[in-house]
């Protein structure tokens, strides 16, 4: 075993050990413990858990390496990932915490009704599926690189240990154990960072100093056959309209993803929901801020290396990678072009998903930097997959059983036996989805978005500011929103077999879930200004959540 | 907000006269439309859609376009969530519904 695979093993036993005592601290009787944690979570805690939540394998793995290689128009990510958050944080988490209940669809079908709240529910269902399928790949590599296991065992001893703290704790043990791999996911992200910061910039705040390398960048990409970093439109064919696109779809998504909007039903308050919007975007700023940096950094160190090199004096970081199969050469002489594109044919391919977790090797870190940076990896796509488990387990047990088919009859521990049958059946259905995995991690996941934004976001929205939302015009709105942006995502794709066609306008199917959740808008008021108003019950609940409590005439 | 009346209102027992309820969704509405203009015009304004024009202004290194679009618009969506939530404690405040413990202290 090398150093490395040492370090590595020990910061992964260590950091499940923890994640594992937590969650046995923790662990739960009721149902109210496992869907909302008690509503006591207090604010800081629960911002951290949500950023831990909210970062997956995505964005630790796969987003520092896709800025690095798509430049200027990598910021869609960083933008759309946490803007989305002020849309959360005003739009929507206080006045669903007010309502306080346990799911999003259980909100959709107190609001509209029950049809509306099984389409909800199913939506839930896709999105969070989606989503769990890029935490299963992202553990994949973490494990194929750094301990030489297959991309088989990393899924099958990452769903275990998830397995074991979600189906015992339930929300309280995943919020607790988050606030743990939010922790390990930081500081594995911010010392290679700070490190690398100080050796090429000569200050260790990266987030200032990559800006003194840009140039320098820049002319290296040039002379690789890469577009300039800091050139605006170039890295997507879509150029302008594509980028403002996916950019809103991103932010809409983001606040119309179930597993993000549950986290606000944990606070103890509506004003707890309020500031743990921002602690969760404090802590998720502290890595996106530093994303481009290592990106522009890493991507700088690499091509350095690579300039004026043949294959044979290339660094030797680069051959245990090659190995695990994430960097590929084509020639044998001098190094003229670099690529991530493994059909581009150019002399040194190398996958963005290694970008970041190569990072500390690249700048010549010790071993255990290395094995840290595993670890934190690890964290980020294990918290993710939990909180996505949790969604998809309340939609099945909490939204169509107990409420379609146990008619809110099944007793405390019934309904605790079917959460936890629940949460195992999506375990067992995420092992599947992870042993085959489809494409780039970071891309995977942008789908799971424009299912959000073209779905739920529109008809939340509706159902708080505006009254006469009802629930034909919600089901209608969500039904076209879903054809809008899955039709154009099935049509632009290969998927099912089916052949891939040209982008309308340039747009990607990316960028769909902006148009989706126009249509989706659209059709929901004019078939609600179509049809009867919602009941004048509907119309005081929508009331009631608008107020944080009732007006206390001693307080003043 | 010193310009609401509480005299009055205070009087009545909570649920009786809800006329202050349309009040204060109109002063969250404000505070939302205020907010949201910042947030995007940080970033869908200064990240995309005029991000060229600002490219060509560069301070310490960064073309300022990609400087918004990287990291100003970030650092501003976390100040707007903050500004949001302390600027929602007045509101709460001036007009008697903020979540407060026995003790009075905020919750």
């Amino acid at each position: 075993m090398s150093e490395m695979q040492f370090w590595t093993f020990l910061f992964l036993i260590l950091t499940f050990g923890i994640y594992i005592t937590i969650a046995w601290r923790s662990r739960v009787k009721e149902t109210k413990e496992f869907y909302v944690a008690s509503q006591g979570v207090p604010t800081i805690a629960n911002g951290a858990a949500i950023a831990a939540d909210w970062m997956s394998a995505a964005s630790f793995i796969g987003m520092a390496g896709m800025i690095a290689f798509l430049g200027s128009d990598g910021s869609v990510y960083l933008m759309g990932w946490t803007g989305g958050y002020v849309l959360l944080a005003m739009l929507l988490a206080p006045y669903l915490r007010k309502w306080g209940k346990f799911t999003v669809p259980e909100f959709v079908g107190d609001r509209y009704d029950d049809k509306v709240r099984v389409v909800a529910a199913i939506c839930a269902i896709i999105i969070s599926f989606t989503y769990v399928v890029g935490q299963m790949t992202g553990g994949g590599v973490v494990f194929a690189r750094f301990l030489g296991l297959s991309a088989e065992w990393a899924v099958l001893v990452a769903a275990v240990v998830i397995f074991f703290y979600a189906v015992l704790g339930g929300m309280k043990g995943i919020t607790y154990t988050q606030v743990a791999q939010y922790v390990v996911m930081i500081i594995a992200y911010l010392i290679p960072a700070v490190a690398v910061s100080q050796q090429i910039g000569g200050f260790p705040l990266p987030q200032v100093t990559y800006g003194t390398i840009l140039s320098e960048l820049d002319a290296l990409r040039v002379q690789f056959g890469l577009d300039e970093f800091t050139e605006a439109f170039v890295g997507r064919d879509g150029g302008q309209l594509d980028v403002f696109l996916v950019t809103l779809s991103l932010m809409l998504g983001t606040a119309g993803l179930p597993h993000v909007i549950i986290r606000f039903y944990t606070t103890k308050t509506v004003r707890g929901a309020r500031y743990s919007a921002f602690w969760a975007l404090l802590f998720i700023s502290l890595l996106y801020l530093t994303a481009p940096a290592v990106g522009a950094f890493t991507k700088l160190n690499l091509l350095r290396s690579a300039d004026g090199s043949t294959a044979n004096d290339l660094p030797d970081w680069i051959g245990p990678w090659e190995e695990a199969g994430y960097v590929t050469l084509n020639s044998e002489g001098v190094i003229e072009t670099v690529s991530n594109e493994v059909g581009s044919g150019a002399d040194l391919i190398v996958s963005n998903d290694i970008l970041v977790l190569a990072s500390p090797e690249i700048s010549g870190l010790p071993a255990p930097i290395i094995g840290l940076m595993a670890a934190g990896g690890m964290a980020a796509a294990l918290s993710t997959a939990a909180g996505l488990m949790l969604v998809i387990s309340s939609a099945v047990s909490h939204d169509i059983y107990f409420r379609m088919i146990a008619k809110e009859q099944a007793s405390e521990k019934t309904q605790m036996r079917v959460g936890r049958l629940a949460m195992a059946a999506a375990v067992i259905v995420a092992i599947f989805a992870g042993l085959n995995p489809p494409a780039f991690v970071a891309q995977v996941v942008a789908f799971a978005f424009g299912l959000g934004a073209s779905t739920f976001f529109p008809i939340l929205i509706l159902g708080i500011f505006w009254k006469k939302a009802n629930a034909t015009g919600a089901a209608a709105g969500m039904l076209t929103g879903l054809l809008v942006s899955g039709g154009y995502m099935i049509y632009t794709l290969e998927l099912f077999g089916l052949q891939a066609n040209d982008h309308i306008f340039g747009i990607s199917p990316e960028g769909v879930g902006a148009i989706g959740a126009l249509v989706n808008f659209v059709v929901t008021i004019v078939v609600s200004n179509f049809t009867r108003p919602p009941s004048d019950h509907v119309q005081e609940m929508v009331e009631e959540i608008r107020y944080p409590q009732a007006r206390i005439p001693s307080s003043q | 907000m010193s310009e609401v009346a509480h005299d009055s209102a205070s009087q009545d027992p909570p649920g009786e006269d809800l006329s202050w309820r349309r009040e204060y969704w109109k002063k969250n509405v404000r505070v939302l439309v205020v907010l949201l203009a910042v947030w995007a015009s940080v970033s869908l304004g200064a990240g995309v859609l005029f991000i060229e024009q600002l490219n060509n202004i560069e301070i310490l290194g960064f073309p300022l376009g990609l400087w918004f679009a990287q990291q100003g618009a970030i650092y501003t969506f976390v100040i707007l969530i903050l500004v949001y939530a302390l600027w929602m404690d007045r509101i709460d405040d001036s007009f008697g519904v903020s979540e407060r413990k026995g003790n009075g202290e905020r919750s």
